[in-house]
């Protein structure tokens, strides 16, 4: 009998808990090949202790590193890390990236962490950004995680699939931030809810991986569990690059069965922003340009990488920042920060008065470095912008592409990103 | 607040809210660095947005929602807050994925009841069965059909959640 026709979801899934298929709504028990965690580490352990096993299940797939707030803003989160250095120690956690590092969900994929086929559980909602390489890659809660480290396993109810076929290519300045953007206006905050989204179609293939992670890491902002892009052989040679560690790559049956397909032609999709306070509050940019400002954030898990920084500094490039407006810059990793600085976009941004931060979270997540008082406002690469997210329940967050933000701190203004803009 | 067993019968005053109640709405970022004392984490429950909650709400209450209760954030602070505050349960139209998880692990009962929002209002006294998927506004006197728990969810939230239930299944005493 010819087995059932299956969504990637499904399939790995199905590997997962070493089943021949799986259905939508089924619980399934899948065994883990990747466990990460940042700080909240620290929430993990004490519910580790409470679970009362001595050892972890095996330190070589567990993944401990500090992003959210790094160096240490106060003393608690010094604690913190402290306990986590010796419990990596304790358990000989072998992938344990200390602050030097950066975002968790750039150093997964710049350490071979995040590979095709495999499941890839996180404490942290964007960890559906790993979907871009074709890992089921979802985020979870520290309980359960304590629950991965003690027993390898975790319950996942198979989700429903969605299909989103994308073909054309972008207008000069218009990403993936804006498509991203455009399809969370369409679809809502809960549109994707429970939902595995698979990205496929030609402008999707002809995307580098960074953006292909934009798609997948704000994914999450529509409820998706997880967010793939079809593997190619761009993945495959990324990956390869990056690890030694085989993997079998999963590929969607042709006839699989998704509860939803959408059609996007990007040809003439404009650069897009989300208005304060949801992320599906979308609107173009032309709808909210003159909106004066008063920080400029690129960086994030979502727009930090070295074709952000390029887009950034090309722009920024013997420019000056309105001088009303802070512009904060964070590379996603030492790496991007390095690649970065050879490439001379650190001088750029420097020149033009951009202050660089070191890499990770900064204050997407509001625990420090560059908050919002009441009143201000702020266009952001970020991923959130929920009232009092950066700071002050008062103050106001744009979400744009690094292209918009970059134009938008030159003018002082929320501001369309063509060279006529300025 | 003290930590209780949760029960499959539980009656409460309802404290109202809307769609899209966030996880950083529910426990702000800026308290992240609490990871430890959950007694801590409850003093800071909808803090920065909706600071009635604490001035207002009481231990037993049941937080009744409309649709994406708990989206953004997987911070488990969202749904440690609430059921150490002593919020009995969260009844809401649908729940973002992580925090419905989050609650069920913890041992906070979380009811997905289509239209609850319209049908039960803020200062309510409700009576929710959640062995069955029935909440009854004793109020209003109306009952509304919820969605049955899976057996396997159910078991985890009358073990205690997922901690308490893990240690039975590995046989974990002390």
């Amino acid at each position: 009998m010819k087995r059932k026709a299956q969504t990637m979801a499904e399939k790995i899934l199905a590997r997962s808990a070493n089943k021949e298929t799986t259905e939508p709504h089924e619980i399934v028990m899948a065994q883990v090949d990747v466990a990460m965690s940042h700080e909240n580490a620290d929430v993990v352990l004490r519910s580790f202790r409470d679970i009362g096993v001595p050892k972890v299940w095996d330190n070589t797939k567990i993944v401990i590193l500090f992003d959210h707030r790094i160096p240490a803003e106060s003393e608690k989160t010094a604690i913190t890390h402290k306990r986590i250095r010796e419990f990596v120690r304790e358990q000989n956690i072998t992938h344990f990236y200390d602050l030097k590092h950066g975002i968790c969900h750039q150093i997964l994929s710049e350490f071979g962490l995040c590979r095709p086929g495999e499941v890839l559980v996180g404490t942290d909602s964007h960890t559906t950004t790993h979907g871009a390489f074709g890992t089921f890659a979802t985020g979870i809660g520290a309980t359960e995680m304590a629950g991965v480290w003690a027993t390898g396993e975790l319950w996942l109810k198979v989700p429903e699939s969605m299909k989103i076929e994308v073909t054309g290519s972008f207008q000069n300045y218009v990403s993936a931030k804006d498509l991203i953007l455009h399809i969370i206006g369409m679809l809502g905050a809960d549109g994707a809810d429970y939902m595995a989204v698979e990205f496929h179609g030609a402008a999707i293939k002809s995307m580098s991986i960074a953006s292909r992670m934009v798609l997948s890491n704000l994914s999450m902002e529509m409820g998706a569990k997880v967010a793939f892009v079809v593997p190619d052989e761009k993945t495959i040679s990324y990956v390869k690059k990056h690890t030694d560690k085989k993997f079998k790559t999963i590929l969607p049956d042709n006839d699989a069965h998704y509860v939803r397909t959408l059609n996007i032609d990007i040809t003439n999709l404009e650069s897009h922003v989300a208005c304060p306070h949801a992320v599906d509050n979308v609107k173009p940019v032309r709808d909210v340009q003159g909106v004066k400002i008063d920080q400029a954030l690129i960086g994030s898990c979502t727009n930090g990488r070295i074709e952000d920084l390029e887009v950034a500094a090309r722009i920024l490039d013997g420019h000056e920042v309105h001088p009303h407006v802070r512009l904060l810059v964070i590379p996603a990793s030492r790496k991007v920060y390095l690649d970065a600085i050879k490439k001379g976009y650190i001088e750029s941004i420097v020149k033009a008065g951009g202050i660089v931060l070191n890499p990770g979270c900064g204050p997407c997540l509001g625990a420090h470095q560059g908050l919002l008082a009441p009143g201000e406002v702020c266009i952001s690469t970020t991923n959130r912008n929920f009232k009092g997210r950066m700071g002050s329940a008062e103050s106001f967050v744009y979400l744009a592409s690094p292209a918009t933000v970059a134009f938008s701190a030159r003018a002082g203004e929320i501001t369309v990103p063509r060279k006529e803009s300025l | 607040m003290k930590e209780t067993k949760p029960s499959f019968r539980i009656v409460g005053r309802v404290y109202a809210f809307g769609n899209d109640i966030n996880t950083d709405i529910i426990y702000p970022g800026k308290y992240l660095s609490i990871t430890t004392d959950r007694e801590e984490m409850a003093r800071h429950c909808f803090e920065a947005v909706y600071p009635d909650f604490l001035k207002t709400a009481q231990p037993g209450d049941i937080i009744v929602a409309g649709r994406n209760f708990g989206c953004g954030s997987s911070r488990e602070q969202a749904a440690t807050c609430l059921k150490y505050f002593g919020v009995s349960a969260v009844v809401a139209e649908s729940f973002a994925r992580i925090f419905y998880r989050n609650a069920i692990n913890l041992g906070l009962p979380v009811i997905i009841a289509p239209m609850i929002s319209h049908k039960v209002h803020h200062g309510d006294t409700i009576e929710i069965d959640v062995e069955n998927g029935i909440v009854k506004n004793i109020t209003t006197k109306e009952t509304i059909q919820a969605a049955k728990l899976p057996a396997f969810v159910l078991q985890l939230i009358s073990d205690g959640g997922l901690i308490p239930y893990l240690r039975k299944k590995l046989g974990i005493t002390q």
